[in-house]
C-alpha cells in the first residue's frame, strides 16, 4: 500500500501494540482493516466490545435488541446508570465511541433469525458468541460454517466459564461437534433463575477478545481444537479436547443440515429468554 | 481404579456442593455406577434410559471425550480425571 501505516493519532493510541512482539505495526494494521461482530451486549459482549475498540478493530458491530436493566449493572460493565431504560445497541455504540472515535461501530437493534442472520454477518471477518440462548449460538454457529467465518465461542453459568474458537473449513470442529444435542429444557437454569457471577463473563469475554485479536493477526495459537473450562469459584483453568466430528450433520463428512433453521423447536425454548 | 470425579455446577447439589470428588471403576460405567452409589441421583442427567450416555453431556478422561474413546466403556486409570460437562448458554 502507498502512503504510511498509520496517521498521527494512530501512531500515539495504538503505541503500546505497534511496539509490541507479535503485534507491531503490521498487526496494528491488521486490526485496524478488519472487522468484527458481536453478538451480544450484555455480560460476555460488554468486555469483548471494549478490549476490541480498545485494540482498534476497525470495525465493530454490536448486536443485541435488548434494554438496559438496572440488573445488568452487576456485570455489564459496557452500559451506565444514566442507560437503565435505553436500548442496549444504542447505549453500546455510544461508550464504544468513546473508548475509541477513531474507529467504526455499528449497532444491529435486532434478534436473529434464519431470515437475516445472513445480512447482519455480511461483511464481518470474525463473529464472537455472546448471546445467553442455545437456539441462537446453534443459529449463529451454522450461520458461521456456512458464510466461512471464524467463530469464538463464549458461554458461563454461575462460577464457570468456556471458551474456544470454531474455525470454518474441511475438517475443523464446529459448536455441533462439541454439543451435538441442547439440554432438555429446564435442566440448566438462565442467569436470571440461577445468577451468576459478575465479574465471570469479564474473565470469559475477555478471552474472547484475546482470541478475536489473534485470529486477526495471526499470531501465537488460539484455542482452536481446545475447549478451555474455568472455575472462577476454585480458580482453576483445564482445557479439554474438541475434536472434529465427521458425522456432524453442519460440518461432517456429508452434511444433512445444509440451510439455515431456527432452532427454537429443536431446543424446546424461545430464542430469546 | 481410584479416579477423580469433576462435577459441574449443576450436579455439586448432589455431592453436597463438592466440586470433586472421588470414584472407584474399571471403566467409566463403573465410575459412574460408584458415583450413583454414593450420591443417589447425580447420574440421572448423564446416563440415559437406555442406558447409554445422554447426548447433551459430555464426559471427558482426562482431556479426551469418552465419544471418541470407548462411550461408558472406557477404561480408566489410576489418577486419571473425569470430567463432567453439560452445555451451557449463558452468556448474558
Amino acid at each position: 500500500m502507498s502512503g504510511p501505516m498509520f496517521n498521527e493519532e494512530q501512531v500515539q493510541r495504538y503505541a503500546r501494540h505497534i511496539i509490541l512482539p507479535n503485534i507491531g505495526g503490521t498487526g496494528q494494521r491488521k486490526l485496524l482493516d478488519a472487522s468484527v461482530l458481536c453478538i451480544g451486549a450484555g455480560g460476555l459482549g460488554s468486555p469483548v466490545a471494549l478490549y476490541l475498540a480498545a485494540a482498534g478493530i476497525g470495525k465493530l458491530g454490536i448486536v443485541d435488541f435488548d434494554t438496559v436493566d438496572v440488573s445488568n449493572l452487576q456485570r455489564q460493565i459496557l452500559h451506565t446508570n444514566d442507560d437503565v431504560g435505553r436500548p442496549k445497541v444504542e447505549s453500546a455504540v455510544e461508550h464504544l465511541r468513546a473508548i475509541n472515535p477513531t474507529i467504526e461501530v455499528e449497532g444491529h437493534d435486532t434478534l436473529l433469525f434464519s431470515t437475516n442472520v445472513y445480512d447482519v454477518f455480511d461483511g464481518y471477518d470474525v463473529i464472537v458468541d455472546g448471546t445467553d440462548n442455545f437456539p441462537v449460538r446453534y443459529l449463529v454457529n451454522d450461520a458461521s460454517q456456512f458464510m466461512g467465518k471464524p467463530l469464538v465461542y463464549g458461554s458461563i453459568y454461575q462460577f464457570e466459564g468456556q471458551a474456544t474458537v470454531f474455525m470454518p473449513g474441511q475438517e475443523t470442529p464446529c459448536y455441533r461437534c462439541l454439543f451435538p444435542s441442547p439440554p432438555p429444557p429446564g435442566t440448566v437454569p438462565s442467569c436470571a433463575e440461577g445468577g451468576v457471577f459478575g465479574v465471570l463473563p469479564g474473565v470469559i469475554g475477555s478471552i474472547q477478545a484475546t482470541e478475536a485479536i489473534k485470529l486477526i493477526t495471526g499470531e501465537g495459537q488460539t484455542l482452536e481444537g481446545r475447549l478451555l473450562l474455568y472455575d472462577a469459584l476454585h480458580m482453576d483453568f483445564q482445557e479439554v479436547k474438541i475434536r472434529w466430528d465427521a458425522d456432524c450433520p453442519v460440518c461432517g463428512k456429508e452434511p444433512t443440515i445444509t440451510e439455515l433453521i431456527d432452532y427454537e423447536a429443536f431446543c424446546g425454548v424461545p430464542a430469546q429468554s | 481404579m481410584a479416579v477423580t470425579v469433576k462435577l459441574p455446577t449443576i450436579l455439586r447439589k448432589h455431592a453436597g456442593g463438592e466440586a470433586k470428588v472421588g470414584a472407584d471403576g474399571a471403566t467409566l460405567r463403573d465410575v459412574l455406577g460408584d458415583l450413583e452409589a454414593k450420591y443417589p441421583g447425580i447420574t440421572k442427567n448423564v446416563i440415559a434410559e437406555d442406558g447409554g450416555l445422554h447426548r447433551f453431556i459430555n464426559v471427558y478422561v482426562n482431556d479426551e471425550d469418552v465419544r471418541y474413546l470407548g462411550s461408558l466403556e472406557t477404561e480408566v486409570t489410576e489418577g486419571d480425571t473425569v470430567s463432567i460437562l453439560p452445555a451451557v448458554a449463558g452468556g448474558c
